[in-house]
């Protein structure tokens, strides 16, 4: 095996440095005592010895350390530059706003750090290095793990932790109870390893810390690999929803769909679902006045085989069907409008979500009216929703409460071609009005319309009439979701954190008694010895001492004391 | 008077208790570096020594944290009464604000600073009825003050309940056990920039020598606090890497994505990768001591930006602060 050893746990370890003698520590500078052919010193080394040692450089410690430090780094400009992924409008404008550096920023990868090749080449060759040095580890360990504790030495003092006494106990009985109290009162799992010989007790515990610590690395190993492969098979679709309306399970139904490279689109299950009601409830107290407190959408979910249920689906409450989860992502108001042209007909009819643009819900949205009778100009309209309107002095209306006490469409009216028959598609929720005439009042001001559910307005400029229903529907924006690797990120990283407060806080110790009779009275010593700091040794091994029968301890070598410093040798 | 406003009162008078325990606390650095001078000039004389350097220069031979009858220390003691004080202060006053909020007391930055504020106090507390670690009072009454009294003033938000996102027993674990580990953070950090300075000291760094860091020598040897530093830091990177597997379930939930490097996340991950960094450095030869402990220091400070560089300058989904 080559001279290499991992240990996060951090602690220079007195044990494996006897075992295993003549090993580094980090693994970077093979020394004389491993068995490695080639050295760095020799000129030219071949092909395989240039492998070999690239591979060792990678597998070593400091290596590791260096790739931590320059993924922590390279973790930060995503938090720093917008990124594609989150918010793609937002990486648009910083384009616009810095075109040249925003360029070379672009061809680097910098608006989506997280699957740049930079960032997925540190976190690869860290996972390569981990593999590295994981695989010999757990390979040693499994050896390890059938090891008898090393043989009671035959000098004390050299240890870190001791205790003596004397007692009228005979050797036999002290090396019994030694061991009976470090094996512990469970037969199947005990604390200590132990081994007895002629007075004498060798004990040892703390395999599952390096386990502890190898079911860590090969946890994090897991993980990478389950989110990887969720990646692949997930999908993703949001759809707007209004009340009393539904959609199904289908590619096309959704606004928007996204989904990994092993997608199947068979995959989605054909459920259906209708938003029977939306309800939320918003602070009156002054503190709070308006804060959401809670948002509730009842649904009815039809199963393919035609089975209906009612569910809910709530913030932090998503509805689980057939492995997707649905989530309540956003919501808000869908006034319903009826346009008629100027020669009568219905041109546009129809729920129209307003996107909330605060809380109080100033709701935003745009309708646009292509299909008017032949030869007249399109409309398209655009305006805000105000749920609880007030007008102020200057006529200027707003809203103040984000339910609808008192509703209020107020709306801009525009003419001329939508420019909908291009062929590029269109944002539902803007309206480019760049090539469109405003209607304007005799002042020269945008003429704002105003109207109450129910109301009927005529368009400026003769254009003919709007309507608003009677009733305001509400709509939710829902999120559908499917990764089937979750289940297994969650195990991955459950397992991971087991194994890191393993390989923390179990201590590795050994302890070594041995009692001999002089002048008629049994003399007893305890040793100890641990890996790395541990504050918990010297207890140990007092605890050792008092185990044994007819104890009376001997003044005579205070023990060391425990508490103040733990200058523990250290590497 | 509201309850909210007791304590806010409360809360401002721990702040002021933990100035007084501070300033006691330095007094008695201070004072006890006096005496420790006299002590070893007299050894001195005791042992005929004829070295004439400065007493200061030379490491202290052991911890300052020994029994050896020592006598009685007056301005730590009013510093450990004031610091009990100040603490039970500051929990009467988090209990208070759970009830006007009717909630768990730590859903936003005010809220965070004042519980991560007190863990901090507890964790120095605690470590101080298992042994004498005095000498951390200064700092850690210091900090602390400091953070109160920003909390107070720039982070303070009413009491009040929750949006949806948060209404959540996750909201008491994910963000309770991040409480703990900051607070821990803390109590480690300032360990590690005390072996920092003393370990400069000891080397004879200029500018650590002059006089003015006699009170280092009354510190433990660099071994000992760097021991020290490294146990906690243990705890707090478990409860870290706790917050964060915590943070996932819940964004799971409530964001439709486990994991969806946001801002918070990405400094999250960021700070637990310098930690993990950190427990790698010190087993790597060249990398232990004073290396592995400047890792704690870009740590601690990368979670202090965390908490208020990503909170106020960054707009992720993560903006819990109540601050607009
Ligand atoms: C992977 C996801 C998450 C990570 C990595 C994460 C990380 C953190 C961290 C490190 C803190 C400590 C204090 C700070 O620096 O602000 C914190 C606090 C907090 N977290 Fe999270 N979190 C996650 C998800 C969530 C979710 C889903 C919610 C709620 C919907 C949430 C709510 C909070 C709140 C309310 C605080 C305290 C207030 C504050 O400091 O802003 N977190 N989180």
């Amino acid at each position: 095996m080559s001279g290499r050893t991992y240990r996060p746990e951090g602690i220079a370890d007195e044990f494996t440095q006897g075992v295993r003698g003549g090993e580094n520590q980090d693994g970077t500078t093979p020394s004389s005592g491993t068995p490695a052919p080639t050295t760095p010193q020799v000129p030219w080394i071949g092909w395989r010895g240039m492998l070999r040692w690239t591979w060792r450089q990678l597998t070593s410690m400091r290596v590791a350390l260096m790739l931590l430090m320059l993924l922590a780094v390279a973790a930060v400009p995503g938090s720093i530059l917008p990124q594609r992924g989150q918010d793609p409008a937002a990486v648009v404008e910083y384009l616009g706003e810095h075109p040249t550096t925003g360029e070379w920023l672009d061809r680097f990868g910098f608006f989506e750090v997280y699957s740049s090749a930079w960032f997925s080449a540190i976190y690869l060759l860290l996972f390569v290095s981990l593999v590295g040095c994981i695989v010999p580890r757990t390979i040693a360990h499994a050896r390890a793990l059938r090891n008898r504790p090393p043989r009671t030495p035959v000098r004390f003092a050299r240890f870190p932790a001791r205790a003596s006494g004397t007692t009228s106990a005979t050797p036999q009985e002290v090396t019994a109870a030694a061991e009976a109290h470090l094996r512990g009162g469970r037969r199947w799992l005990p604390t200590f390893r132990v081994d007895t010989g002629d007075g004498t007790v060798a004990a040892e515990r703390g395999y599952l810390r390096e386990t502890g610590n190898l079911l860590f690395h090969l946890a994090l190993l897991g993980l990478v690999v389950a989110v990887g492969v969720g990646q692949l098979m997930h999908y993703r679709g949001q759809a707007i929803i209004t009340e009393g309306r539904g959609f199904a399970n289908a590619v096309v139904d959704y606004d928007t769909f996204e989904s990994g490279a092993w997608f199947q689109p068979e995959s989605l299950v054909p459920f259906s679902m209708t938003l029977d009601s939306f309800t939320s409830e918003f602070a009156t107290d002054a503190v709070a006045f308006a804060q959401s407190r809670d948002f509730t959408a009842s649904v009815t979910v039809t199963e393919p085989d035609g089975s209906a249920s009612a569910e809910t689906i709530k913030v932090n409450h998503p509805l689980v069907i057939d492995g997707s989860k649905v989530y309540l992502q956003g919501n808000g108001y869908a006034p319903d409008l009826l346009v008629h042209d100027a020669e009568g007909e219905v041109a546009f009819s129809g729920r129209v979500p307003f996107l909330p643009e605060d809380q109080v819900y100033t709701s935003r949205g745009v309708v646009k009216v292509p299909d008017v009778s032949a030869g007249l100009d399109q409309v398209g309209l655009i305006g805000y929703f105000l749920p609880t309107a007030v007008i102020d002095e200057d006529g200027s209306a707003r809203s103040v409460f984000p339910l609808p006490e008192s509703p209020l469409l107020v709306l801009e009216v525009y003419r001329g071609d939508l420019g909908l028959d291009d062929g590029v598609p269109q944002n539902v929720y803007r309206l480019d009005t760049a090539n469109l005439t405003p209607s304007l009042d005799a002042d020269g001001e945008r003429v704002k319309l105003l109207l109450e559910p129910g109301d009927t307005v005529d368009l400026p400029d003769g254009l003919g009439t709007v309507t608003l229903g009677e009733e305001v529907p509400r709509f939710v924006a829902l999120d559908l979701r499917h990764d089937p690797s979750l289940a297994w990120v969650l195990t991955f990283s459950l397992m991971a954190l087991v194994g890191l407060t393993g390989s923390l806080f179990l201590p590795r110790r050994r302890v070594w008694v041995r009692s001999w009779t002089h002048d008629g009275v049994t003399h007893v010593e305890v040793a100890g010895l641990a890996r790395g700091d541990d504050v918990g040794l010297q207890p140990e091994v007092d605890r050792t001492l008092a185990a044994v029968p007819g104890l009376s301890p001997d003044p005579a070598e205070p023990t060391p004391d425990p508490a103040p410093t733990h200058e523990t040798k250290e590497g | 008077m509201e309850i909210a406003e007791l304590s806010d009162l409360l809360v401002w008078a721990a702040a002021t208790a933990l100035a007084v325990a501070m300033i006691a606390f330095a007094v008695d650095l201070g004072r006890r570096t006096d005496e420790r001078v006299e002590v070893k000039a007299q050894e001195r004389v005791a042992a005929g020594s004829v070295t004439t350097t400065a007493g200061a220069d030379a490491p202290a031979p052991v911890a300052g944290t020994d029994g050896v009858a020592e006598p009685r220390r007056r301005a730590a003691g009013i510093a450990m009464s004031t610091t009990w004080l100040g603490t039970a202060m500051l929990l009467v006053a988090i209990v208070l604000r759970g009830l006007a909020a009717g909630r768990a007391p730590w859903a936003n930055m005010y809220e965070f600073t004042m519980v991560g504020s007190f863990i901090a106090l507890v964790v120095f507390l605690l470590l101080n009825l298992r042994r004498d670690v005095r000498f951390l009072g200064a700092f850690v009454t210091g900090l602390v003050t400091l953070f109160l009294v920003v909390g107070l003033n720039s982070f303070h938000v009413a009491a009040t309940g929750v949006q949806p996102a948060l209404q959540n027993y996750w909201l008491v674990l994910h963000v309770g056990v991040a409480i703990a580990a900051t607070g821990i953070f803390t109590v480690s950090f300032v360990m590690s920039a005390l072996q920092l300075l003393r370990d400069s000291r000891d080397a004879g760094s200029p500018f650590l020598t002059r006089p003015g860091f006699h009170w280092l020598d009354r510190t433990p040897a660099p071994a000992a606090l760097e021991s020290m530093s490294f146990r906690l830091n243990a705890v707090g990177f478990v409860l870290w890497t706790f917050t964060l597997i915590g943070g996932a379930i819940w964004a799971e939930d409530a964001w439709g994505r486990y994991w969806g490097w946001d801002p918070k996340e990405v400094w999250s991950f960021v700070i637990w990768v310098v930690y993990a960094a950190y427990l790698h450095a010190r087993t790597t030869r060249g990398w232990s001591g004073r290396r592995a402990a400047w890792f704690v220091v870009v740590g601690y400070a990368c979670v202090l930006f965390n908490f208020t560089g990503v909170n106020l300058i960054f707009n992720g989904k993560h903006s819990y602060s109540g601050l607009s």
